[in-house]
């Protein structure tokens, strides 16, 4: 078992001025389940490569325990890649199909064999080993795929997108079964997706890239409560974030009718850059119904309620036509959603109140990005 | 049809709004499909006659069924040898309004031929050497274009004759990514990836009872590695020489297109007191006969084909004392009166057992024979006849249906459905 760091580890692919990674520092504990995850072109493959030497350092280091493994060949660093495609052998046994790659490389049968019921006593599939990939569920199939790498017993996994091309139902399945099984084994796993769901719900902690830059590394809930920029705000979560930006006068963040009252600290981290404006950012389930006359309130023109049993959402946008163009969301601009009583749901071309709950607002400075002080 | 069908292709045919769309794949009529031979996969694919041909249809999530749409767009435009994308349907919904999967449509690959029916038919005894260097031509070709394949393997091929050898297509580019220039990394990945698929798909045809002829599946994988490096060496090599060896640039690029590629930009530069030479090609274009022959007489076929058929073209040239004529001229007349007699000389029931410029190799291949074995030259009018006679029809039918016998059609057939997830 193994820790891994990148300490200000840089990629820079010839022939591009900009660093694809830039300087990344980041520690993945042993045994940790750390998620990469980002835009498309964010750099997240690249990271991983790097870390399993196949990809060159051009500046810093890459540690895996404390071991420095920047200049070390990929087949020497005991780390384990998960190939994205693993097809199963139709004629090969389910263990077979499990070690092969060990038989490959010329690993001793007995020792294949102890390593594949090891494997498969982990997976639930001890009772399968003789039988054919044929005679197996979707899921189970999926759990020998998985035994592959396990076989392998590398000091970490490495896995970059390892679901993307399963249909969206197996998918969930195996993506609980990945994060479980990551948990019995104990072992160091670097996992890289595009999908922040998939991220909130696999990882023990996650890091946000953007543009080669390492924009914030932390718990699911702390991502979640506390996003140190606009990116990471209006990235994590699902349905996204609505970022409005308002005006500042009188102590107050103000947009058309709707005057919010800001903290000392928060007028207080304003800078002349921020040139009296602030972000506000505020989640669809951080609105409450109200009425017309509450200080802070929003009128919110629905255009469509999403209904999904035990959720509802409004997408709509801010009544006052002008004001509208300042508020964003996931939904795009300016768009705003609203998760409201599923029981009682607004219709189409109605007009809702809403009010931000109190303590549930996240401030941002215009300027640089950056979270303020509540 | 429910409305919100949606089809994206670039001359969409009509005929594909008659499909079942609503129906999934796995359930499709047999009389829809064409029974045709597939890798191993784990989507579902079918084959479906579609207005005088075969399309292969795969279902597949709408992001990934775009992206690989895109790539093999791409990848068409830049000559590389790919199956040919028809199109993406999304928005398909059961009768009953659940949603169905989407599906990439390309066009079925005439006269290809998967690995596992090639192994299974014991066609010559190193078939696996053939495949593996088709597979590593292809694969430089892939790279110097900046194609990183991300599942190199024999399903995601297609093989086709090429002159007695193979030439090989990319069938899947579903994990496929463009860049500029490809790193040695993602370079020796891809690798990496292509050896372990390729001994896995061996052992298990070998499991199988399927291989053929192969003593040593981990051997073959490395083979690839090894075929690979050298093509890559020959084609980007910086080379030093001193500078009375001048000759050397020129014996490179002919080295460069005997091996089939044109040189678009070879770099030169010599030391500050000009002593020494170092040349590196640095876009090199595969298709050298290719696209010569192409140029003198408008026929498109494979390399390996090319270069036979061009050699024909030269020895025609010398035999008829035109040395002197232009090549356009000599290619015109050629065309006239060697290759389309005899490819006409084929009966139309036979035209559908191999392509026509295979078929000419292989009258080619006869027509020696028939010399060896007779003491002198055979004109090719009586090689034809004769081929025809008596080679061709016994030769199974490869445009679409290849003739298996049954036991091998039913191990096939038996992993034939999609295997993993
Ligand atoms: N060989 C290369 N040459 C030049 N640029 C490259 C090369 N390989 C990758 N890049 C670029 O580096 C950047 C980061 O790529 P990377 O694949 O790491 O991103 P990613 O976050 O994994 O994206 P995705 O989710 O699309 O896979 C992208 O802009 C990509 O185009
Ligand atoms: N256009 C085509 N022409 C001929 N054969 C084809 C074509 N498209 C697909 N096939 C056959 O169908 C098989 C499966 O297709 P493909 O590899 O695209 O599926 P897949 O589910 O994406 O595979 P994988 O499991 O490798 O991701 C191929 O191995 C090939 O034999
Ligand atoms: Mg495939
Ligand atoms: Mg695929």
């Amino acid at each position: 078992m193994a820790s891994v760091t990148f300490d200000h580890a840089t990629r820079i692919y010839p022939g591009s001025e900009t660093p694809a990674v830039d300087q990344l520092n980041l520690e993945v504990a042993d045994g940790e389940f750390l998620v990469l995850v980002g835009p498309s072109g964010c750099g997240k493959s690249t990271s991983l490569r790097m870390l399993a030497g196949l990809e060159d350092v051009n500046a810093g280091r890459i540690l895996i325990g404390d071991r420095d493994v920047t200049d070390v060949q990929p087949k020497d660093r005991d780390i384990a890649m998960v190939f994205q495609n693993y097809a199963l052998y139709p004629h090969m046994s389910v263990a077979d199909n499990m070690g092969f790659a060990l038989k490959i490389a010329g690993t001793p049968k007995a020792e294949i064999r102890q390593r594949v019921e090891d494997a498969a006593k982990i997976l639930d599939l001890s009772q399968y080993l003789d039988r054919k990939p044929k005679a197996l569920s979707g899921g189970q199939r999926q759990r020998v795929a998985m035994g592959r790498a396990i076989v392998r017993q590398p000091q970490v996994f490495l896995m970059d997108e390892p679901l993307s091309n399963l249909d969206a139902k197996l998918r969930v399945q195996t993506r609980t079964q990945i994060a479980s099984l990551q948990r019995r084994l104990g072992v160091t796993t670097v996992y890289v997706t595009h999908d922040q769901t998939e991220a909130l719900t696999m990882g023990d902690r996650i890091a946000v890239l953007k543009d080669g830059l390492l924009q914030q590394v932390g718990t699911p809930r702390e991502m979640y409560d506390t996003p140190e920029n606009v990116f990471v705000a209006g990235f994590i979560g699902s349905p996204a974030m609505n970022l409005g930006d308002f005006k500042v006068a009188d102590g107050k963040a103000n947009l058309a009718e709707t005057h919010i009252p800001l903290s000392r600290a928060t007028l207080d981290a304003l800078t002349p850059d921020d040139n009296g404006h602030i972000t506000l950012g505020f989640r669809p389930e951080s609105l409450d119904t109200t009425t017309q006359d509450e200080e802070g309130s929003f009128p919110v023109t629905v255009n469509l309620v999403e209904e999904l049993g035990s959720d509802a959402f409004v997408y709509g946008q801010l009544a006052n036509a002008e004001a509208a163009e300042a508020i964003t969301s996931g939904a795009g601009e300016s768009q705003m959603i609203v998760r409201v009583d599923p029981r009682r749901p607004p219709l189409k071309g109605d007009t809702i109140w809403v009010k931000i709950r109190q303590g549930e607002q996240h401030h941002f400075s215009p300027a640089t990005g950056e979270r303020l002080p509540s | 049809m429910p409305a919100a069908l949606q089809i994206t292709a670039a001359a969409p045919d009509p005929a594909l709004l008659d499909l079942p769309w609503h129906i999934p794949l796995e359930e499709w009529p047999e009389d829809l499909l064409a029974a045709l031979p597939r890798g191993i996969s784990r989507h579902v694919v079918r084959f479906v006659r579609m207005s005088g041909s075969v399309i292969a249809i795969k279902e597949i999530g709408e992001s990934v069924a775009y992206r690989e749409y895109a790539l093999l767009r791409d990848l068409d435009r830049l000559d590389v040898p790919s199956v040919e994308p028809v199109g993406v349907i999304t928005g398909r919904t059961s009768p009953t309004g659940e949603p169905l999967d989407s599906v990439l449509i390309t066009k079925h690959l005439k006269f290809s031929l998967p690995y596992r029916a090639l192994f299974s038919r014991q066609l010559a005894p190193d078939m696996a050497t053939r495949l593996i260097d088709a597979l590593a031509v292809l694969l430089v070709r892939l790279h110097l274009i900046g194609f990183y394949w991300g599942d190199v393997s024999l399903s995601n091929t297609l093989f086709r004759r090429d002159a007695g050898a193979f030439s090989a297509y990319l069938v899947d580019a579903e994990t496929g990514d463009m860049h500029q220039q490809l790193t040695r990394g993602q370079r020796e990945y891809d690798l990496e990836i292509a050896r372990v698929n390729i001994i896995g798909e061996l052992m298990d045809l070998e499991a199988g009872g399927l291989l053929q002829d192969v003593e040593d599946t981990v051997l073959i994988g490395e083979m690839l590695v090894q075929r690979y490096n050298e093509l890559w060496r020959e084609l980007t090599q910086e080379e030093e020489f001193s500078s009375e060896d001048r000759w050397r640039v020129s014996a490179r690029i002919q080295r460069l297109n005997e091996l089939g590629y044109d040189v678009g930009e070879l770099q030169m530069t010599t030391d500050f007191d000009g002593t020494t030479v170092h040349i590196q090609p640095k876009v090199v274009d595969a298709g050298h006969h290719h696209r010569r022959l192409m140029r003198l007489t408008g026929l498109d076929v494979q390399e390996n084909q090319a270069r036979r058929l061009l050699n024909d073209m030269d020895t025609y040239r010398a035999d008829t004392d035109r040395l002197g004529d232009d090549e356009e001229y000599v290619a015109h007349d050629w065309l006239n009166e060697v290759f389309e007699p005899a490819i006409a000389a084929i009966p139309r029931n036979l035209r559908r057992k191999l392509e026509p410029a295979e078929a000419f190799h292989e009258i080619l291949e006869h027509r020696w024979y028939l010399a060896e074995k007779a003491g002198h030259d055979i004109p090719t009018a009586d090689a034809v006849a004769s081929y025809v006679r008596n080679v061709l029809p016994d030769r199974p039918d490869e445009e679409a249906i290849l003739e298996l016998d049954t036991a091998t059609l039913r191990a096939i057939s038996d992993t034939d459905t999609q295997i993993g997830s």
